[in-house]
């Protein structure tokens, strides 16, 4: 098989991954783009296959190929199969360590054996532009499985184990280490880079290692969108950088767009909560921050009543905005909220979803969440599209968001000031469910909650919309 | 006249962000948890270096380098593309239901 031919047969599979990323820009073209890349990615394997076949003359090396992929390809398919909507943020933190590692242990494969993939003759070095190549892809890699790792369990959340969890862990001099690790990483890698060492490569790995988990555990549990989608760009690097290594342009194209596709989710995520993203990455947000921003120790007061008062206000509205949050997800009550959506709307009610970009706990996350009770998509608006639509409508029903409703982001000083928030405040009346009076994610007080036209209907989200769901006659 | 073959990874590289830039910024933002399941999968193109690693080394340390760094990436090629098309098949299924339904109000 000719390198050219092979060469020929990746720029296809390129452009099958460029095509599955365009199917997205619409449902009704997205599952083609999944088949897109489905496609490329069968090619890339096939070609690769045989590509290994001319070049070792023989098919026994297949064999090993042959059961790694069964093995992962099975875990995978499982996994899945299997995996709840809610936990999706989870799994894609546990396919980005995947990558992380992959990434390392061909690095490794690389530097023991340069001449299995044609960088070097046998026996001869590496040229040192290569060894660049390798260093980076294998530190990113490095940095990107410790630091999914961290990133999962935060998001799993039911560990002991402290590294994982969700509140911030900070230290004194935490920058100043993270510093000094990155310049000795630095130095190992241009020592590798300089003499192809051993003993300095796998110091560069175990400190890419330890700068992963150091990097990711003083993230709160608030800022996982961010931190999801900047392992998601890592990863995309990672791929990269090994393409660099073995001089494989498909590598290089795919993982440029992983990479650029998670780098632009951190920019929106980081838009959606008004944060900047180094001030994500240093961390510390989320956690005891919160303390001191809620206690101003006035008691007020709520307008509190019961599903039925609820059900009463909307059966007798024309519009209503459902504003959905994480905790509506946490109570497994997207099916009663879709059926309350039916009952209204088999009144003649109008009745719209309004998705805030950080409503679940990954970019589009609610939106996933809403598909599988079969909401819809054409009910469900983004931020941007639903804002204008708030002073008209009838009822606003929060369920179980908080952050992303509270008009104090519109006063200056507030530690929110500034986050984009979906205008809850503005319709006639807002139902509010909530199971306590508790802070949100930013630990602040709401003022949503204390307004004349707002009813709290407080409980589990589930009961309290299936019991809606029943009042609704 | 040579050129560095990093220089040529470097024109593809820039072109690659190039347009993985737009393309992403076209994706409509209710699919952007499929679209980081599906980057997950595409990410796993690594997949092609870990087959060179597993079926043409020849010392212990490179093949078991090799097996491990396909099986992880394979964990991503199936899991990633199999999870998509089941999320994006929940945003279909809607669709096709709704139709369902105008069809039976006819009837």
């Amino acid at each position: 098989m000719s390198m050219d031919l092979v060469v020929l047969l990746y720029l296809i599979a390129s452009v099958c991954f460029i095509q599955s990323l365009k199917g997205l820009s619409h449902p009704t073209t997205s599952l083609r783009g999944n088949a897109f890349g489905v496609a490329g990615m069968t090619i890339a394997v096939v070609t690769t296959a045989a590509l290994i076949v001319s070049l070792a003359g023989s098919i026994t090396g297949l064999g090993w190929v042959l059961l790694g992929m069964v093995i992962g390809g099975g875990a995978g398919a499982i996994m899945a199969k299997r995996v709840e909507m809610t936990r999706m943020p989870e799994l894609v933190a546990f396919m980005h360590s995947m990558i992380g590692l992959a990434a390392v242990f061909i690095a490794i494969a690389a530097v023991a054996e340069p001449h299995a993939f044609e960088i070097a003759a046998r026996g001869e070095l590496i040229p040192p532009g290569n060894r660049l190549e390798l260093f980076l892809g294998a530190a990113i890699g490095a940095i990107t499985f410790s630091g999914s790792v961290i990133a999962f369990g935060k998001l799993s959340g039911k560990y002991k184990f402290r590294l994982f969890q969700g509140a911030p862990v900070s230290f004194r001099g935490q920058h100043g280490l993270n510093l000094v690790f990155g310049l000795l990483l630095l130095g190992l890698g241009g020592m590798f880079v300089v003499s192809q060492s051993w003993p300095a490569f796998l110091g560069m790995l175990a400190l890419a290692f330890v700068l992963g988990v150091l990097l990711i555990i003083p993230i709160g549990g608030g800022d996982m969108p961010v931190v999801v989608s900047m392992l998601n760009s890592y990863s995309g690097w990672a791929a990269a950088g090994i393409g660099f290594s073995l001089h494989n342009p498909l590598l290089i194209i795919a993982g440029s767009l992983v990479g650029s596709s998670g780098a632009i989710l951190s920019y929106i995520m980081c838009k959606a909560m008004n944060r900047s993203f180094f001030s994500v990455i240093l961390g510390g947000f989320g956690g005891e921050a919160s303390a001191a921003a809620s206690g101003d120790g006035v008691q007020r007061s709520v307008r509190s009543g019961s599903a039925d008062d609820a059900a009463f206000v909307l059966g007798n509205a024309e519009t209503v905005i459902i504003v959905p949050g994480y905790g509506l997800a946490v109570a497994r009550a997207q099916h009663a909220v879709k059926e309350l959506a039916l009952k209204l709307t088999g009144k003649g009610v109008n009745v719209k979803y309004a998705i805030h970009p950080v409503a679940g706990r990954m970019p589009g996350h609610m939106n996933v969440l809403l598909a599988e009770a079969e909401v819809p998509y054409d009910q469900v608006f983004e931020m941007d599209e639903v804002n204008a639509d708030f002073p008209q409508a009838d009822v606003a029903i929060v369920l179980g968001a908080n952050d992303v409703v509270n008009p104090a982001a519109l006063q200056k000083g507030s530690p929110i000031y500034g986050m984009p928030i979906l205008d809850a405040y503005k319709a006639r009346t807002v139902i509010v469910n909530k199971r306590s009076m508790a802070a949100g994610y930013a630990g602040l007080d709401n003022d949503l909650f204390y307004m004349d036209k707002t009813m709290m209907v407080f409980g589990d989200a589930k009961k309290v919309v299936e019991d809606m769901v029943k009042a609704v006659e | 006249m040579d050129v560095s073959p990093t220089l040529i990874n470097l024109t593809i590289f820039v072109l690659a962000i190039y347009v993985g830039y737009h393309v992403v910024w076209n994706v409509t933002p209710a699919l952007h948890t499929p679209l980081m399941a599906v980057t997950n999968a595409i990410s796993a193109i690594v997949i092609i270096g870990a087959m060179l690693a597993a079926a043409l080394t020849e010392t212990v340390l490179g093949r078991t380098m090799g097996v491990l760094a396909v099986a992880l990436a394979a964990v991503n090629v199936f899991g990633g593309f199999l999870v998509t098309r089941r999320m994006l098949e929940m945003f279909r299924k809607r669709d096709r239901k709704e139709k369902d339904d105008k069809v039976t109000v006819h009837s």
